[in-house]
């Protein structure tokens, strides 16, 4: 439509004009300028980032988030890829919708119930060791929460879906003849997934990791709860600047170093595969 | 009669592309007014021009005499039958037609009476509750035409709304939108790449080619004098030649056959001559035309389009017409012919 | 390989189990969440003591039922209205933007757009933090230049409200733009053509031709508001919401009472998503 701006543009462009602009972008920026000032003073100043990079469990704790982040994307893709195969092109088509819906219920439940749910799970009363001390194989219960495993399992329980709905998405357009016709011609399955499917499902598995990946660096969720003592996450520094120990503007420094340093991740992950942003939202 | 539409030097640029250049031209009140032209001539752009869609760069529209120059479409006495047709599928066939003048606030029962009368008239009486989904090609197109006519415009526009049934049914459907036209007299200019639409429907047409009108006709005009080489290739079958020059009353094509021509006064580089227009084995009387020897190399048979090819001493090949009767039956494949063409069926143009 | 190729049964069988560890292991702490809320213990734990109601109904000294928990009830309520509010505003603004990203073009578009779906690359961390910073300097500086103190910018409701729409409104964009998408602009164009305006075109032919997208948007963005906690947590004031609550009582107080409430989120979502299923079907 070329004619001249009429009511119904501005109409729809000020709610949202006001939306990006308010709640976006200004509270971004604020975000950057606070992180450059420190409490009662109004010169700007690098103290937080300073504070940041001399502190060894700060930098250590990003850096370990970020690889962990990194590996848990790594595990869901394996564990994901395999059911989004199954629930598209396997399964026959009358269990599709009810095991997709089935797939949809914990995330529809939300993190908090589902991670308490693996807290009474993994504990030391929980079913798994009440079940194998009752089998009389151990004595005493095994530590499977409070520590790295606990939240690693949380982390990929609560990621996990973000990587199959997307890969299924475009498994669904993907022609079951392009595999016949591999198999036809001499393909093996191993080479048909690694050759056919795999490539096919690409810009679904893209935004599947990207999606898994930002959830997972920026929960707080699992590593708090099911986390031990050595499992702090990045997320956590944050809280704790802001709600324990009040610290505003060194969170912020936190807030957006995380913001940065997640931001470069995605964006090398979108150059290295070729794709844009706006695709990992459809 | 009263003119109206008036088109006046309408030009429009997109950024470096110019869509529509210098159209003027007219139409009459109650006529049925065609442009034909190959996609991306620039004729639905001319018509979004026409319904305000979109402005145009240079150039005046008049509907009815009043300039509509900043005239937002709501406001224009026009309406569209789309290519697509449009039908809300939301809605029934009834509320399709009633969804212009609820626009409008009218009176309920006025709204009903306008409804019913243009459902009657279009021939689907019954079919108020129909979803738009469950109608046939035919039926559709109906409820798209009854929608706008509803609106009693002063014109109707169609941009090529045939283009989406099978061949049988667009052919029953010409007849029937010439019909309806007659009936009711609104005016309707109708947009369409099919010549064979554009010259069954209309009283005139304007053949339409890289944003310029070639010429504007009556349609048996156009098909029996094209002004221009691209109506002449682009109205009808015609076998083209690129002529190399002219001496005198003889032209020659690059190939080097050489034919009569009279009456020339300009230096034609490209010929045409219909398949119709060239006589199999022609009275030895008959005068001003030329004659030609040649070999039937294939015939094509396509019931009463079946032509045949036929080939001259230079190698020249020639579509010709071969009428489905006694005279020519006894024709097969290989069999040497006489051919002959009339002077005034050498249609010869400028083109550089 | 696939439904129409010959398998070994080796291989399907062993896709199969692999498939049914996975839901096994995508239902287990729903399962187990729900089994202990009726566990007549005092701990979360087992073994298992026989079947009770006190974690919904009972009010004594060491057991207090859900529904005689005078401040989890109220954290549901809040939870509520707070997914409701959120939920309209997304909606309205989400289909806003879906319409202008889609269907117009304009100077600084593409900047918008990128602001529009970066909540979805964004940990809603730095949204609640970055919220509160502007929320509070906002607020200081409307009290210093006028004494009024605006109360809605001070952490509270509407400031979780608010918080929370800044990215549903963009969950909304993105399933109202894929419907929009496969929607025919003539329809619009003929409905303008018939003497509609823009807005009424609008309102007759794009909304309704909308509305499934419109319903899962709403779907959409109250449920991710009922169980938002990392945004929300630095947003809220005196009123908890639901998952803040629980939170709460997960790290310093856990009683069954919070198998109960799970209990009843994992029903009402597990009638909602049968319910979707019946209808899909019936289609």
């Amino acid at each position: 439509m070329e004619t001249k701006r009429n009511r119904a543009f501005y109409f729809v462009l000020l709610p949202v004009l006001a939306w990006l602009m308010i709640l976006i972008f200004i509270p971004h920026i604020e975000l950057l300028v606070n992180s450059f000032k420190v409490d009662g003073q109004e010169s700007w100043t690098l103290e937080n980032y300073t504070d940041f990079f001399t502190n060894r469990i700060y930098w250590m704790t990003l850096v370990k988030t970020v690889s962990y982040a990194i590996g848990v994307t790594i595990l869901a893709f394996i564990v994901a890829f395999p059911v989004a195969f199954y629930l598209t092109k396997v399964v026959s088509k009358r269990y599709v919708g009810p095991l997709t819906m089935l797939l949809l219920v914990p995330l529809w439940v939300g993190e908090l119930i589902t991670i308490y749910g693996w807290m009474i799970i993994l504990g030391d009363h929980g079913i798994i060791n009440q079940f194998l001390i009752d089998l009389g194989w151990i004595e005493k219960p095994l530590p499977l929460l409070y520590n790295d495993f606990s939240m690693i399992l949380g982390l990929l329980y609560m990621s996990v879906l973000f990587m199959i709905v997307p890969i299924m998405s475009t498994l669904e357009s993907l022609d079951d003849s392009l595999i016949e016709a591999a198999s036809d011609l001499g393909a093996g399955k191993w080479t048909i997934i690694r050759r056919i499917v795999i490539p096919y499902a690409m810009p679904g598995i893209v935004s599947g990791s990207i999606i898994v990946f930002m959830l997972v660096i920026g929960d707080y969720l699992a590593p708090n709860i099911l986390g031990g003592k050595s499992s702090l996450w990045f997320t956590e520094q944050i809280y704790n600047q802001f709600l324990s120990t009040f610290n505003w503007n060194e969170g912020a420094a936190f807030g957006f170093l995380l913001l940065l340093i997640s931001s470069l991740i995605v964006w090398i992950a979108l150059k290295v595969s070729g794709q844009k942003l706006e695709r990992v939202g459809s | 009669m009263n003119k109206i539409l008036e088109v006046k030097h309408l030009t429009k640029h997109f950024k470096e592309f110019t869509a529509v250049e210098d159209v003027n031209f007219y139409v009459e009140e109650g006529g049925f007014f065609s442009i034909l032209g190959p996609s991306g001539c620039g004729k639905t752009t001319l018509l979004r021009m026409i319904s305000g869609f979109i402005e145009a760069t240079e150039g005046e529209i008049l509907i009815e005499g009043k300039p509509m120059r900043g005239i937002p479409p709501e406001e224009r006495p026009v309406n569209i039958v789309f290519q697509s047709l449009a039908l809300f599928p939301m809605m029934n066939v009834y509320e399709n037609v009633a969804f212009g003048l609820r626009r409008k606030k009218l009176d309920k029962t006025e709204i009903d009476t306008r409804v019913r009368e243009m459902l009657a008239r279009v021939g689907l009486e019954g079919f108020e509750k129909k979803k738009v989904t469950e109608l046939s090609g035919g039926q559709r197109q109906r409820v798209a035409i009854a929608r706008s006519l509803v609106m009693k415009p002063s014109i109707l526009l169609l941009d090529e709304p045939l283009g989406a049934l099978d061949r049988k049914l667009r052919e029953h459907m010409k007849v029937e939108l010439k019909l309806l036209q007659k009936e009711i007299g609104t005016t309707f200019i109708y947009i369409t790449h099919d010549q064979s639409e554009a010259l069954v429907m209309s009283d005139r047409v304007a053949v339409m080619n890289k944003g310029r009108f070639e010429q504007i006709d009556t349609p048996k005009n156009l098909y029996k004098n094209p002004k221009t080489a691209f109506v002449a290739g682009f109205v009808g079958e015609s076998n083209r030649f690129e002529l190399s020059g002219r001496q005198g009353d003889t032209i020659r094509t690059t190939s080097g056959w050489e034919l009569e021509r009279p009456g020339l006064d300009f230096d034609p580089d490209v010929l045409f001559i219909r398949p119709e227009a060239i006589l199999i084995n022609p009275d030895p009387q008959m005068e001003a035309i030329d004659r030609f020897d040649a070999t039937i190399k294939t015939i094509l048979f396509d019931g009463a389009n079946t032509k045949l090819s036929a080939v001259l001493g230079g190698g020249e090949e020639l579509l010709v017409s071969l009428p489905q009767n006694a005279r020519y039956d006894s024709l097969s494949e290989g069999d040497a012919v006489t051919i002959g063409i009339h002077y005034d069926d050498l249609k010869c143009y400028r083109e550089v | 390989m696939i439904r129409s190729l010959p398998n070994t049964s080796l291989y399907r069988n062993g896709y199969r189990f692999y498939v049914g560890i996975f839901f096994l292991f995508l239902v287990l702490p729903l399962v187990v969440i729900s089994v202990l809320a009726f566990n007549d213990s005092n701990f979360i734990a087992l073994p298992w003591k026989g079947f009770t109601f006190d974690w919904f109904f009972a009010n004594t000294d060491d057991r207090v039922g859900l529904f005689q928990d005078e401040d989890l009830v109220r954290s549901i309520w809040v939870s509520i209205v707070t997914a409701l509010i959120m939920g309209l505003l997304s909606l309205g603004v989400g289909t806003a933007a879906a319409l202008l990203f889609v269907q117009e073009k304009f100077r600084g578009k593409n900047f918008l757009y990128f602001l529009a779906i970066a909540p979805l690359v964004i940990p809603g961390v730095i949204l609640g933090i970055s919220i509160i910073l502007t929320s509070t300097q906002v607020a200081g500086g409307i009290e210093k230049a006028t004494g009024w103190d605006p109360e809605f910018l001070s952490p509270g409701f509407w400031l979780v409200v608010l918080g929370q729409f800044s990215f549903g409104a963009t969950y909304v964009m993105l399933i109202v733009s894929a419907r929009l998408k496969k929607f025919d602009p003539t329809l619009e164009e003929a409905a303008l053509s018939l003497k509609a305006t823009k807005l009424e075109a609008i309102r007759y032919i794009t909304i309704p031709f909308l509305r499934p997208a419109l319903i899962s948007g709403f779907a959409v963005a109250f449920l991710i508001s009922f169980s938002n906690f990392n945004t929300t947590i630095f947003l809220i004031g005196s009123d908890p919401t639901l998952p803040v609550e629980l939170f709460t009582r997960i790290k310093f107080s856990s009683t069954p009472v919070l198998n109960a409430i799970s209990f009843l989120i994992v029903v009402v979502i597990s009638t909602f998503a049968l319910v979707n299923l019946y209808l899909d079907r019936k289609k």
